[in-house]
């Protein structure tokens, strides 16, 4: 059976030939069915180009990108995608959000059924008493559940989640982890999360693969394997050795390919060729004879003081 | 309590100074009666009535009121052709108005779509829309009345329902109004957000299902604001025309009482002028609101 998703040699950037900015390099990744991979990196590291191409909405500059052993030509609901700013439409409820995936997708069912399909995944995020309320009535969490039970609703094969709790705060986003963790559990949906967070892609993924910067653009790094037994007990997993042992790993292999891609100034820097005046200095007022500015080309000589931190 | 009652009053009697401080100024600069006993050279002693001040045909406050009473007491009466309560040329400003604004609407919101969902429409169009935006009123009228001089419907006693000063004037109202729809709806279509797209591309929704159910709903309060803007426009654009083409109505009730120097006739046009754009704008804001989304 060949893999739910296999990316090859993928790269991606963005402007033109000689302003190219690359993005990603060389990027090769393998998920099989029912895996719960989590992709870490560094914020403006391509993490979002990556859940891009992976959903369709970009196509790679090179490589190819294929689910089910056909090239992925453009976003379609059997990759589900769950976007960092939770992308409700402002002017429609909850239910409505979820009704707007239900309607379009199952057009075969009744209106009744089509109805409780979609109040059982209001219900799955715990938001059935929400579901009559707008968007901006809700906290931010609440907000992100509605994103994930409209995204689940489409009844995905693989489930995207583009950082979906990083604009949450620290307790919120626990809960919602083990939520999100839990629902996983249950229907055991291929799922792509990526974060930025070492704490979280551990706690809930099984397979944590390091996205690492480069000069070239970033690719992925070495994965590391989770296997805590499910579910997992946050408070417990965070005490014990294998956990802290992981993250160190995590970050280590992160800050090092930070440090290494670290870029270097070529540039030559000019200041201008002007002093600042003496504003201390007593002057008296004269219409005619205006005092010329001082020039930094006419100092016999100039010290400079650079602070390296 | 003492805040809200501040508040109130502030309301209240901060513009009613303004107004008090306007209106003495008016009355500062109006013209005055003068009555003086004059020998008319034949031994006889006439009264001989005077206007004087720095705009001597400027009638004062008082006597801006006493001359318009009758249109303001019966605002609804209709006395002949020309000779009507406020309210009725009002009225029948706005009838034509809100004809005129309706085929803005229909016209400039499609028009205000294609621009912002499309970069080369925009590039192509957008210096013909320049170029005409600015242009006056007073400029569109005659040639209106050119485009439209075939058109005559009458009805079968031979009365004219709609002729060609009818075509013109909507014409005019429609052109000069549309612009803020237009502009404003294609701003509102490209701000649309890239997520609320790609929602729709990962549902893969139709084109037909993206318009309705993500273009237009996201675009709606930017909409909002062109009508509105656009129904000012109209509602300036109506006394142009109507005093160009004569017909009853406010503008033309203005330029008739003017003509007929009856001077405190057109003050008072002025004030109804303004107090009904006021209240249509304060109207379209409302509903402006009810739109505003997030």
């Amino acid at each position: 059976m060949p893999p739910i998703l296999e990316l090859k040699g993928v790269s991606k950037g963005f402007g033109r030939a000689h302003e190219r900015n690359a993005v990603l390099q060389d990027v090769n990744l393998t998920v099989n069915e029912g895996d719960f991979v989590s992709i870490i990196g560094y914020s403006g590291s391509g993490k979002s180009t990556l859940i891009n191409l992976i959903a369709g909405l970009l196509k790679p500059d090179t490589g190819t990108a294929r689910m089910d052993d056909s090239i992925i030509q453009g976003p379609g609901p059997e990759r589900g995608i769950v976007f960092q700013n939770y992308s409700l439409l402002p002017w429609l409820t909850v239910i409505e959000n979820v009704r707007l995936a239900v309607d379009q997708l199952f057009p075969a069912m009744s209106e009744q059924e089509r109805k409780d399909y979609a109040a059982k995944y209001v219900d799955m995020v715990k938001l059935t008493p929400a579901s009559h309320k707008y968007p901006k009535e809700l906290s931010g969490g609440m907000r992100q559940r509605v994103s994930v039970a409209r995204t689940l609703a489409a009844n995905p094969r693989i489930l995207l989640l583009d950082e979906p709790l990083s604009a949450l705060d620290a307790l919120t986003r626990a809960t919602l982890q083990d939520e999100i963790a839990e629902i996983w559990q249950k229907n055991r949906t291929t799922v792509i999360w990526i974060t930025n967070d070492p704490d979280e892609a551990i706690l809930v993924a099984d397979r944590v693969i390091p996205l690492l910067p480069g000069r070239e653009g970033a690719t992925l790094g070495q994965e590391l394997i989770v296997d805590t037994p499910r579910p997992r007990d946050r408070k417990e997993i965070i005490k014990t050795t294998e956990f802290k042992d992981l993250k160190i790993q995590l970050v280590t292999t992160l800050l090092d390919a930070k440090k290494e891609s670290a870029p270097t100034i070529t540039k030559k820097l000019s200041t201008p060729d002007i002093l600042p005046e003496d504003l201390g200095k007593k002057r008296s007022f004269n219409l005619f004879e205006r005092p010329a500015p001082r020039r930094r080309s006419q100092l016999a000589r100039e010290e400079l003081k650079i602070e390296v931190p | 309590m003492k805040f809200f009652y501040q508040l109130k009053l502030d309301a209240i009697l901060l513009p009613l100074i303004a107004i008090l401080i306007c209106v003495g100024g008016w009355y500062l600069i109006a013209g005055h009666e003068k009555i003086s006993k004059v020998d008319d050279g034949f031994g006889d002693m006439t009264t001989k009535v005077e206007r004087k001040g720095v705009s001597p045909n400027l009638p004062t406050p008082v006597e801006t009121w006493k001359t318009s009473k009758p249109y303001v007491v019966e605002p609804l009466a209709k006395r002949g052709e020309l000779d009507q309560g406020i309210l009725r040329f009002a009225w029948l400003s706005l009838k034509l108005v809100a004809q005129g604004y309706l085929i803005a609407l229909v016209v400039g919101t499609p028009i205000g779509f294609m621009l912002g969902l499309s970069k080369k429409f925009t590039q192509a169009f957008d210096p013909i829309i320049q170029i005409l935006r600015p242009v006056s009123p007073l400029a569109w009228l005659p040639l209106g009345m050119v485009l439209f001089s075939n058109v005559k419907i009458a009805d079968a006693s031979g009365k004219m329902l709609f002729g060609t000063t009818d075509a013109a004037s909507l014409f005019t109202i429609a052109i000069c109004a549309m612009w803020p729809t237009v502009l404003n709806t294609a701003v509102g279509v490209r701000a649309v957000p890239q997520d609320y797209l790609n929602v729709a591309k990962v549902l893969k929704l139709s084109k037909t299902k993206t318009l309705f159910k993500i273009l237009i709903p996201s675009a709606l309060p930017y909409m909002f604001t062109g009508y509105r803007l656009s129904l000012g426009i109209a509602w300036l654009v109506i006394v142009a025309v109507e005093m160009l083409i004569g017909k009853p109505g406010i503008g033309g009730f203005l330029w008739q009482q003017y003509n007929a120097s009856l001077y405190a006739h057109i003050i008072l046009s002025i004030l109804t002028i303004g107090g009904i754009g006021y209240v249509l704008d304060r109207a379209m804001s409302l509903i402006e609101g009810r739109f505003r989304t997030a």
